[in-house]
């Protein structure tokens, strides 16, 4: 294993109109481990992974994948780059107008890495991956739960076997066990495909499942990182308010008190 | 001072978005004439934007036929002219009615539907999944919808269009005015040129390629949620009638202008 990080961000910042969300964030993703971020809403969790996907441009910094710098780069080296990574989006982004087959195999279906005809066969074997019984594949995203369509994000994520995976909030509106079922998949299909994970959550149960690292932003800002095991001890007031969930602390939500 | 200050911003974002409509037309050109082509995908826009169109597009124009030959028969009483009708209607139906209506008929469906369905794929996240699984929206959502607004327009729906608003004034004229059916049909088709038809299928290809840019303009843009993908909805009928009428009169500007 070299030293270089799988990722790397230095100084991103990016504001819509005069809200400056993304202050200077600076954090580097190591090969292979799964980064946990949490943070509280609107810390701009979400525009720091869309920042690292090209979906959305920062205004300043930087950020290296595998050392070499995405912001600037040609659209077919973009393309490159995203087809070695899978997201699982927050509230799945299955796309209604096709089936759950067509879903899974979308990804390796645009690359041309498989036949239409052997699609469906791939897809119920991605989704048996996720625990899901092959006539899911045949139903429209419509028809799913909520758990169930997240556990489709998740096969249609990792269908293309990506270097690295990125989950956005992978928890958020499931019940607990669900909630830790969707955790378990996480590791497993991290850990079977060595994959780099980055992800983003407000969930301190997913954390302790999920994480090698975690990391905590607030205000645009990365205000500390370090390892899963230092997390409930790190002695960050910010992290310690977050984790145990209180209302008072150095974190003060913007409500008004009359 | 105020008032000054608001139409200075007015005209400024006018420009603003004029200057990015004039950017989406151009990657949508740009990628509807690059490969990867989505066949599939355009057959499928083919069939609804104009198979399932021609239901409505055929009532409004057959019941406009029929009230325009009822109009031009009591009108050219007056002054003896009755016997003018049947040219009338072809060249009012052919070069005017027939494409505006059916332009104005197909906004109100195709524009309105191609809004709200990329505007719900831009909030629930659709639009940014297809990015990280390896396709361009704008080539797989906008190109195969302009594509195909603007074959289905002049070949299918303007074409019916015409024949069905010529078919309800004849039908109004044998059985109520009193005209015999064989010279009735002799008289409107002596009449008419190739040049009515070249212009009725102009302005279609036209109005067709505004209807599905400012459906795919205003859903692609959308913001927010239920609240902004209705906002873009309207903004996509209004201009898309706008701009069908505003073209219509440059088409015939340049048509038949003496």
């Amino acid at each position: 294993m070299n030293n270089q990080p799988k990722i790397s961000l230095k100084g991103v910042r990016k504001s819509f109109g005069s809200k400056l969300v993304l202050d200077s964030i600076n954090l580097d993703i190591a090969t292979g481990e799964s980064m946990v971020i949490i943070g509280g809403s609107g810390s701009g969790k979400s525009v720091m992974l869309k920042c690292i996907l090209g979906l959305l441009k920062p205004d300043s910094g930087s950020i290296k994948v595998d050392g070499a710098e995405i912001l600037g780069q040609s659209l077919s080296d973009q393309k490159k780059m995203l087809s070695q990574f899978g997201m699982l989006f927050q509230g799945g982004a299955l796309f209604d107008s096709l089936s759950v087959w067509e879903n899974v195999a979308f990804g390796m279906l645009a690359e041309n890495k498989i036949s239409r005809r052997q699609a469906p066969e791939f897809a119920i074997e991605k989704l048996r991956r996720v625990g899901l019984a092959s006539d899911v594949a045949f139903l429209s995203p419509a028809e799913l739960s909520g758990g169930m369509q997240k556990r489709v994000g998740l096969a249609r994520a990792i269908a293309h076997e990506p270097k690295v995976i990125f989950f956005d909030e992978p928890t958020t509106g499931l019940d607990p066990i669900m909630a830790d079922v969707i955790n378990e998949l996480i590791v497993e299909c991290v850990k079977e495909m060595g994959a780099t994970a980055l992800t983003i959550t407000h969930d301190m149960s997913s954390v302790r499942k999920i994480a090698d690292k975690a990391a905590m932003i607030y205000k645009g800002n990365i205000i500390w990182t370090g390892d899963k095991e230092e997390i409930d001890h790190c002695g960050n007031p910010y992290v310690e308010q977050f984790i145990n969930g209180r209302a008072e602390g150095p974190i003060q939500m913007e409500i008004l008190k009359s | 001072m105020n008032f000054l200050a608001a139409i200075g911003r007015s005209f400024f974002s006018f420009l603003e978005a004029a200057g990015k409509i004039g950017i989406f037309t151009l990657l949508a050109i740009r990628h509807i004439l690059t490969p990867p082509y989505y066949f599939r995908s355009l057959f499928h826009q083919m069939m609804v934007i104009g198979y399932y169109s021609l239901p409505v597009v055929g009532l409004t124009t057959l019941f406009t036929g029929a009230a325009l030959a009822v109009n031009i028969y009591e009108g050219g009483s007056r002054f003896n002219a009755e016997s003018a009708l049947p040219s009338i209607v072809m060249i009012g139906m052919v070069r005017e009615l027939g494409p505006v209506l059916c332009g104005l008929i197909v906004a109100g469906r195709v524009s309105a539907s191609m809004a709200a369905e990329l505007g719900t794929m831009r909030v629930t996240e659709q639009i940014d999944a297809l990015t990280t699984l390896s396709t361009d929206p704008m080539k797989y959502l906008v190109a195969p919808r302009i594509l195909a607004t603007v074959i289905m327009m002049p070949f299918m729906l303007v074409l019916v269009a015409d024949i069905v608003g010529v078919l309800g004034g004849y039908l109004i004229a044998t059985a109520k005015l009193g005209f015999n059916s064989g010279n009735y049909l002799t008289s409107s088709i002596g009449f008419l040129e190739a040049i009515d038809v070249a212009a009725s299928m102009t302005k279609a290809a036209v109005f067709g390629f505004f209807i599905a840019l400012m459906g795919c303009y205003h859903g692609y843009n959308s913001k927010g949620g239920a609240q902004g993908v209705g906002v873009s909805t309207t903004n996509a009928v209004v201009s898309a009638c706008i701009l069908i009428l505003i073209s219509n009169y440059v088409v015939t500007e340049i048509f038949f202008a003496v």
